[in-house]
């Protein structure tokens, strides 16, 4: 940050919820769909059709509401947002105004002083989302797309608590993870079921008034949210030291030039005119139901890290990584129930061999090739020392290639570890025999060549012997 | 602006009168007493029904579209938006 | 034969029913019958935007053969009219409106369905004032529509088509809608019955919305007896509709006849003063009078905001509608207009050319009133009136079973007389406005003549209570004849 300058950073995130038909129609929310082909007449806002709501929104909202510990609301009220633009049919949004389902919650993310800190979650409320517009591939018009029209979504606003991109970028993560974990949102950024938008304002430091805020929209990475809000927070901090000043506006994030440059206004000076929606009824839910839906939460990040430090001994860094998503934390449980191999050996191949495979491949922890039970299998046979972990990479691959199991594997490819010690010796004795000259520097002082051996050895077995018996068996037999 | 209607001089200056009559008319309401009073939105006192999530509509695009005056390829066209 | 068929036309559903029951005609020739006379009589009254001569024969036959196989519902064979604001699969549905001049529904609205469903044959799309904003039919881009008792009056609106077609005996049953008395007014101005049921009784799903909260959809018929076989069908909970309620739809036809003695009604002290003509003021007290010698007890009754329900309206109906009435922008459906050189060009002219002048003004006034800094003074300011207007209901209640009243301030006013000054047409709507803003079923009844023109008791009653206003109403229909009388031209 620069000198004498502090920067005040609010995300509102909306999340699409993972929902089979709309928030207000029976029409289908599936991803894809060739144009128009899942706007019904409710979304298409025909005269005369009306909305009615779709249960698991509220379902949704309260499980949210209850992991950031808010409270949720048990009088909730829909409200229209009025203001014309082609991807909008009613010509108004209905969404949540005064009385949101959700209000006062928190998360906690790791702030730029390596502490634990709290960041405020203002409100989440429910709304539906636009439709599309085309503009490529028509002369003078647009082409509007109206199967998104309808879509339930999340609208979660953070108090301006983040003081830095990298802060912005842990609370959206957390948010990210947060969703995912709840099974209320699948996420997906690049399909636009998870956007972001960040209000920044910069205020010399220890001004409590808060500076004019930009807002900036069209973040759709992790990383294109850093590098856009560190180029605006230059761009504010550049401008007022020019004497100059900040105005309130949005801005698009170009990812191409790595800058934000304002939009030119779609909604001009926009009063929405905000009022109830009187086609609909106040949401009411009761205590009762709350409390119903906080039983059957699943276990949430934070308590799962927690669990995985205390239960399994996992350091910190890695039970992070472990319940980045509830996918690959259920993973790496069922594979640990299944071996007697140490948790951190299965924490390890899980953060390594396993997770390179998926990258390579493009793949999700869902459609991992190697089920945990088969990993586990794998693991075992290190622990037994039936074979080495570097002998065990190789099984894995197999293993990726459909192969079949790891005891399988081993046995077809004959891999198993040479442990006897009477084949290791006569093996041991080879080496020394052939390699006379290393002997004698060996016993010389120079210790260092007792790699070049066990390296002679491991070759001379293809690697099978077992690295930690040749180690001995050398030291023995190169006594001076 | 906001209510995106186009009017005609003629039309405007008489909406423009007719509209202040109508605002002095609707003023009586400020004479009312409102102290502690909930507003109402609705004439019942009931609360928002709750529909399952199940996809229950077939869209049959080709039909809705003849009502619009200007499709291609399955999409409105509306004049070119520059964002 | 002819003589028989000539009568036809005057019967009730119930009379109707009989003579199909009997034998004595078809539906066919029912069918025929109205659609000849509606052709020879429609060219001086313009009640209808659209006939659909085909589809009600096609109906009418699929009707008499249901007849004979022993099926078919309530309504089978009978002729109705739907007001043009009702969707109507693959017919144009204008809602009385150049915005809507090129739309064929691609849906039927619930009230739609049901009348379907129940076997009624649909003569046309009735005429009414534009997006169902007015009080005498003349906003309406097809042309004013003329009054059956004199030509040169209004025959109140919104829904003037159904009104005046049902007086002209085109059919003895058409749907209406009734927003702040579209469906009470222009009975009491047409001589016929006209209820408005609770707030939520009706689906709105298809009804074409003006303003959703106030808005329900009722019928206007000659009888009482009529009104009520045509509520039970309409009646019921609708799931594609969040305001419908879920409350069981009594046989409104049972128990009509019963006794209203002892029935408690309810007399408007602010009702009688000087905004009420003297000979309208004259009948509703003979009316209230009738109603006591069958038994009724008259019990004077405050409605002390009775004033500030037409203020409130106008606030909350326009900010409404001017939200409703968005949707309206060329891209979907409706009235586009030619050559936009921009977004903004494309929604101000198709806007602009598709509403006619009242319809602008009221998106004016609402969007005025929900504007930043108004919001509070304006309309939520009137949401709190609203309540105040619904309790006083309600206290009222405790005391009485229903209120009875006039329906409107005068008789029938001529054509053209009030449509340059907005606030006098909307005081036409005093004593009506009160049942829109509280929820509560309302209907009016024909109680005489001022002039030679029709006067309308209006009935008000508890939520759920129209059972108790039909009684009311049948028992007085039973008593006076005011139900029967014919305008001259049409007899």
């Amino acid at each position: 940050m620069r000198a004498g300058w502090e920067v005040v950073i609010g995300l509102e995130i909306h999340a699409q919820l993972a929902t089979k038909s709309k928030i207000f129609s029976g029409a289908s929310t599936a991803y894809g769909a060739a144009p128009n082909t899942q706007a019904c007449l409710v979304d298409l806002g025909y005269p005369g059709v009306l909305p009615v709501l779709n249960v698991e929104v509220v379902h949704m909202a309260t499980m949210f509401g209850l992991a950031v510990d808010a409270t949720v609301a048990h009088r909730s009220v829909f409200a229209r947002k009025n203001y014309f633009y082609p991807d909008l049919p009613k010509g108004y949004q209905i969404s949540q105004f005064e009385l949101p389902i959700v209000e006062h919650g928190e998360l906690f993310i790791t702030g730029d002083d390596g502490k634990e800190k709290r960041i405020g979650i203002t409100r989440a409320h429910l709304e539906e989302d636009a439709g599309k517009s085309v503009h490529e591939g028509f002369d003078q018009s647009s082409g509007i797309d109206l199967n998104r029209t309808g879509t339930p979504l999340l609208e979660i606003v953070s108090e301006p608590d983040l003081r830095s991109a990298k802060e912005a970028v842990a609370y959206m993560r957390k948010i990210h993870t947060l969703v995912r974990y709840l099974g209320i949102s699948d996420g997906n950024m690049q399909e636009g079921s998870f956007r972001c938008d960040a209000n920044v304002s910069i205020r010399p430091d220890g001004q409590q008034a808060l500076g004019t805020r930009a807002e900036l929209k069209n973040l759709n990475s992790f990383r294109f949210i850093e590098r856009a809000i560190n180029f605006e927070i230059e761009r504010q901090i550049d401008l007022v030291e020019d004497g100059g000043e900040v105005v309130q506006e949005t801005r698009l994030y170009d990812s191409d030039k790595d800058e934000t440059r304002s939009m030119r206004s779609k909604e001009e000076a926009n009063d929405y005119r905000y009022f109830p929606d009187p086609d609909l009824l106040p949401v009411e839910i009761s205590a009762d139901y709350i409390e119903a839906v906080r039983q059957q939460l699943p276990e949430l990040p934070a308590a799962k890290r927690r669990r995985f430090v205390d239960e399994y001994g996992l350091k910190a860094e890695d039970a992070d990584m472990m319940t980045a998503s509830r996918a690959l934390a259920d993973y790496f449980e069922a594979a640990v129930a299944a071996t007697d191999a140490k948790s951190q050996l299965v924490a390890n191949w899980v953060m390594g061999d396993l997770s390179g495979a998926l990258n390579r491949d493009g793949l999700d922890i869902g459609d991992c090739k190697v089920a945990p039970v088969e990993l586990a299998g794998l693991l075992t046979r290190i622990h037994d020392n039936t074979i080495s972990g570097k002998i065990a990479k190789q099984v894995f691959e197999a293993m990726w290639d459909d192969e079949g199991t790891a005891d399988e594997i081993i046995d077809a490819k004959g891999l198993k570890q040479i442990t006897d010690n009477s084949a290791i010796e006569a093996v041991v004795d080879e080496v020394i025999a052939a390699n006379p000259g290393q002997v004698a520097e060996y016993m010389a002082g120079k210790d260092k060549l007792i790699g070049f051996f066990v390296g002679q050895v491991m070759q001379a077995t293809k690697g099978q012997a077992n690295p930690g018996q040749v180690n001995q068996i050398l030291k023995q037999k190169l006594k001076p | 602006m906001l209510a995106r209607l186009e009017l005609t001089e003629d039309e405007y200056a008489e909406s423009v009168l007719k509209l202040s009559k109508i605002v002095d008319f609707v003023d009586q309401l400020s004479q009312a007493d409102t102290t502690d009073v909930v507003p109402m939105a609705h004439p019942l006192d009931a609360a928002q029904r709750l529909r399952p999530d199940v996809v229950t509509e077939v869209v049959e695009r080709d039909r809705f579209q003849e009502n619009a005056a200007s499709v291609a390829d399955g999409l409105y066209l509306v004049p070119k938006v520059i964002e | 034969m002819s003589d028989s068929k000539q009568a036809l036309y005057s019967r009730s559903m119930t009379e109707l029913e009989a003579g199909l029951d009997a034998g004595e005609f078809s539906s066919v020739e029912l069918t025929r019958a109205l659609l000849e006379r509606i052709g020879e009589l429609d060219a001086t009254l313009n009640t209808f935007v659209t006939v659909t001569a085909d589809e009600a024969l096609a109906a009418a036959e699929r009707a008499d053969k249901a007849r004979a196989a022993g099926t078919g519902g309530v309504l089978n064979g009978l002729p109705i009219i739907h007001k043009d604001i009702f969707c109507t699969r693959g017919v144009k549905t204008s809602c009385g409106s150049r915005m809507l001049d090129n739309f064929i529904s691609p849906y039927d609205a619930a009230v739609v369905e049901k009348m379907a469903d129940a076997g009624a044959v649909v003569l046309g799309k009735s005429n009414m004032d534009e997006f169902a904003m007015g009080s005498s039919n003349e906003t309406s881009y097809y042309g004013a529509v003329s009054n059956p008792w004199d030509l040169e009056c209004s025959p109140g609106g919104s829904s003037g088509g159904s009104a005046a077609a049902v007086a002209a005996r085109f059919a003895p049953a058409a749907t209406g809608t009734d927003t702040g008395g579209s469906i009470r007014q222009p009975a009491a101005l047409t001589g016929t019955v006209g209820i408005k049921p609770t707030y939520g009784r009706v689906s709105r799903y298809g009804m074409i919305a003006f303003a959703s909260s106030l808005d329900q959809a009722g019928v206007i018929t000659r009888t009482a007896e009529d009104a009520a076989r045509m509520l039970g069908v309409m009646a019921g909970f609708d799931e594609r509709d969040s305001t419908s309620i879920d409350h069981p739809v009594p046989d409104y036809t049972a128990g009509l006849g019963e006794s209203i003695k002892g029935l408690r009604v309810g007399v408007v002290r602010q009702h009688f003063d000087e905004g009420l003509d003297a000979s309208c003021a004259d009948r509703i007290r003979e009316a209230i009078a009738e109603l006591e010698s069958l038994g009724a007890k008259a019990v004077e009754v405050d409605l002390p905001n009775l004033d500030l329900s037409v203020p409130t309206y106008y606030v909350v109906a326009p900010a409404e509608c001017s939200s409703n009435l968005s949707r309206f922008d060329g891209v979907r459906f409706g009235h586009r207009a030619e050559n936009a050189k921009d977004l903004l060009d494309l929604y101000c002219r198709s806007r602009g050319e598709g509403f006619g002048d009242e319809v602008k003004r009221r998106i004016m006034t609402g969007t005025y009133v929900l504007s930043a800094g108004y919001y509070d003074a304006y309309y939520l300011k009137a949401q709190q009136v609203r309540h105040l207007i619904a309790d006083d209901f309600k206290k009222a209640f405790a005391n009485v079973d229903i209120i009875a009243g006039p329906t409107a301030p005068s008789p029938a006013f001529k054509l053209g007389e009030k449509i340059d000054d907005p606030i006098t047409m909307y005081l036409n709507d005093i004593y009506t406005i009160g049942a829109n803003l509280a929820g509560l079923p309302a209907m009016s009844v024909p109680c005489g003549f001022v002039d030679d023109l029709p006067v309308g008791l209006h009935l008000v009653g508890a939520h759920f209570a129209e059972q108790t206003l039909l009684r009311c109403a049948h028992r007085y229909q039973q008593a006076t004849d005011w139900h029967t009388a014919c305008p001259e031209r049409f007899q």
